[in-house]
């Protein structure tokens, strides 16, 4: 059984259709990374994913259950699935220590003392320790990220969907984020969309290449990098991979 | 049904009269407070120690206290220093005393909303800083402040009402009278709630187009509105 | 003429006193009433669907249109002619209550649109409900943002409670008005006591919320609410 099933997602906004039939599969421990031109519906897909923005068509199955069926407790579901956002979403009113226990405490209903101790473990697990009692304003994005990762671990995903978890940050910063996922990939199942291409092609174990609302290709790096099937998959990252100043 | 609409029938001629009053010491008490705000605006941000302390202390000082109490002061408290004003005088300078004192805090954010470095433009151009506020800063600061402007009407309408208590023979007072006779309370302020409601959104409608019509591209009318540095 | 016998004054004090403990009770209960229904009506229009949301955009069109005075009418006089009677005082607080709520409404709603959505999703995506959202995260900061707005309904309220005088009773105003009744030439002295009455607790007000507002600023984040 898959950890995480999508089949044929449908997904339009107005008169456009955003998503036009997107299938993949991951299993546990999968990092996978999604990659394409802005607005071809790579953060769309991960909203459908957790039901944000429900799909008109398709199905989603978390470890075989159908989240898209209407009768499913979505805030249950939601429980499962970690969500890390490129503007962070921080909780404005609350220190990094406890933006992370907030969903432990009120969502997962642990006592507040446990909650505490275990928002304290995911911080230093992405090396914030010393930052606890600090609030969003007092950090640098990268550490801002870096708490929301720790919140999102916090709560015992069985996956984490990162959308462009890097691309509101100052350059110098993207490095500290990329590390902590890095260190997570093969324990936690990861879908990320991002532009980093150092990190799809060291960290991922499949890339897939979106455009148009498709699916267009989908491989190894090494295969995509390298050997891509389709003419657009290599126009693309060859135009990325130059624009970072990679080979 | 149709009693009811005999008794507006009946009471609309004196209601009538009431509005012209309520009217009359609205708009009087917008435009003199107007004048008084842009003084104490100014006052307070263009001049020496003393002269902006004290448009300090009198913006502090109305504001801080009732405008009924203002009113009684003027009508009942004066006398007692020989000054006798009959109700609407008293009215219309207690009304602008106070539309005044907040028209100058609105005035003064839209003026220090604009940044810093027009004024100083403006002088760098050989402008003198009298100059320097009624071409470059009052354009700006007066379209600003046009939503405060709005609520200050809206405001005045609303607490002429309080004159009746002075003894002036507005709207609400006239409404009084009325339900004092025929003790039918609920029909008459419903009435006189209606005309309100009415002016209300009659003016803001208007105050609307007409802050519409000047609107300067880039120059945010809505006090929440972030400049956007290009 | 006016005489300034300072032994009335010293004697007026506790009677001016009594009257400014019913002023304060005024205050304070209307507060409450517009703060419990402005919370309701900001998170109503802001989540609820269209009915509801009209229903509430009606309400407050209708309360910030019409003159206190008005309200306190229909309220005391207007509703007894139909079998509803309140006391006086029962009237102003209503009439008070409802029409802060109106404003208050608006103070917290803006405060509400000025947190960014992203949070409310990052809630909604760790399993919130849309009640735990708004209780857990929303809500507090929509308090701490509403502080410099609502403290100016506070001193609105606070010097409104002065009409309440009209239908008769006996805060602050009414009891001032006792005493230079039975002393016509004290008479300017005594509204000038009262001003100044007024004057010191609207300063106070203000001083007190401001230090309020200080010790829960959150950092990062600026609201000036203007009403």
């Amino acid at each position: 059984m898959h950890m995480l099933e999508v089949k044929n997602l449908h997904k339009r906004y107005g008169a456009s259709e955003v998503l036009k039939g997107v299938s993949f599969t991951m299993d546990k421990g999968e990092t996978k990374v999604v990659i394409g031109p802005s607005g071809t519906g790579k953060s769309t897909l991960l909203r459908c994913i957790n039901q944000l923005h429900p799909p008109e068509k398709g199905q989603v199955f978390l470890e075989g259950v159908e989240i898209t069926d209407p009768s499913v407790d979505i805030n249950k579901i939601r429980q499962k699935i970690g969500f890390v956002f490129q503007d962070f979403n921080l909780f404005t009113h609350l220190n990094a220590l406890r933006n992370v226990s907030v969903g432990l405490e009120k969502v997962l209903k642990m006592e507040k003392e446990e909650a505490e101790k275990r928002a304290m473990h995911e911080l230093k697990h992405v090396g914030l320790g010393k930052f606890a009692e600090r609030y969003p304003a007092e950090l640098s994005g990268g550490q801002q990220q870096r708490v929301g990762i720790a919140r999102a671990l916090a709560m015992d995903p069985i996956i984490i969907l990162f959308d462009e978890p890097t691309s509101a940050l100052d350059p110098e910063l993207i490095g500290e984020v990329l590390e902590v996922m890095q260190s997570l990939a093969g324990e936690v199942t990861m879908l990320v969309v991002t532009h980093e291409m150092g990190f799809a092609r060291n960290v991922a174990d499949e890339i897939m290449f979106m455009e148009g609302g498709y699916i267009i290709e989908s491989g190894s790096p090494k295969q995509m990098f390298t050997s891509p099937k389709h003419k657009r998959t290599g126009e693309f990252l060859g135009k990325i991979a130059s624009l970072y100043g990679e080979e | 049904m149709s009693d009811f609409i005999s008794f507006f029938a009946q009471s609309l001629p004196k209601l009538l009269d009431g509005l012209s009053i309520t009217l009359f010491l609205t708009f009087l008490s917008l435009i003199l407070g107007f004048l008084l705000g842009i003084s104490l605006a100014l006052g307070r941000l263009y001049t020496p120690k003393i002269i902006s302390w004290l448009c300090i202390g009198y913006i502090e000082i109305i504001r801080g206290t009732p405008l009924l109490v203002q009113l009684f002061i003027l009508y009942f408290g004066l006398p007692s220093v020989g000054i006798r004003l009959t109700p609407i005088t008293a009215a219309v300078i207690g009304l602008s005393l106070n539309s005044g004192a907040y028209q100058a805090e609105y005035l003064r954010g839209s003026i220090q909303s604009i940044k810093s470095g027009q004024m100083i433009a403006a002088r760098t151009l050989g402008m003198t800083k009298i100059q320097a506020v009624a071409h470059v800063i009052l354009p700006q600061s007066l379209r600003t402040s046009i939503p405060a402007w709005s609520n200050e009407l809206i405001y005045l309408l609303k607490y002429t009402s309080i004159a009746y208590i002075i003894q002036v023979v507005e709207l609400t007072a006239e409404g009084k009278f009325i339900a004092a006779d025929t003790f039918r309370y609920l029909e008459i302020f419903t009435m006189i709630a209606i005309i309100y409601l009415s002016l209300t959104v009659l003016f803001t409608e208007i105050i609307d187009r007409i802050e519409h019509r000047i609107r300067i591209p880039g120059l945010g009318t809505k006090r929440t509105t972030l400049l956007r540095d290009a | 003429m006016v005489s300034l016998e300072f032994d009335v004054l010293i004697n007026a004090l506790p009677q001016l006193l009594r009257g400014l403990e019913n002023t304060f009770i005024l205050t304070a209960a209307s507060l409450l009433i517009g703060s419990i229904m402005g919370i309701f009506m900001a998170v109503g229009r802001t989540f609820g669907n269209k009915i509801v949301s009209t229903a509430i955009y009606l309400y407050e069109k209708i309360f910030r249109g019409i003159p206190l005075l008005v309200i306190f009418f229909l309220i005391y006089f207007g509703l007894s002619q139909i079998g509803i009677n309140f006391e006086p005082f029962v009237a102003v607080v209503i009439g008070l209550g409802l029409r802060s709520a109106a404003y208050q409404a608006q103070i917290f709603r803006a405060a509400l649109n000025s947190i960014p959505e992203g949070q409310s999703i990052a809630a909604r995506s760790m399993g919130m409900s849309k009640v735990q959202s708004i209780r857990h995260i929303l809500l507090p900061q929509v308090l701490r943002l509403s502080i410099p707005g609502w403290s100016n309904e506070f001193t609105i309220v606070l010097k409104d409670t002065s009409i309440a005088f009209s239908i008769g009773v006996i805060e602050l105003m009414r009891q001032g008005r006792y005493i230079y009744v039975l002393h016509p030439e004290m008479i300017l002295p005594i509204l000038l006591l009262i001003a100044l009455i007024y004057f010191v607790l609207v300063i106070s007000i203000n001083k007190g919320l401001s230090v309020l507002e200080k010790k829960y600023r959150m950092k990062g984040f600026d609201l000036t609410v203007d009403r």
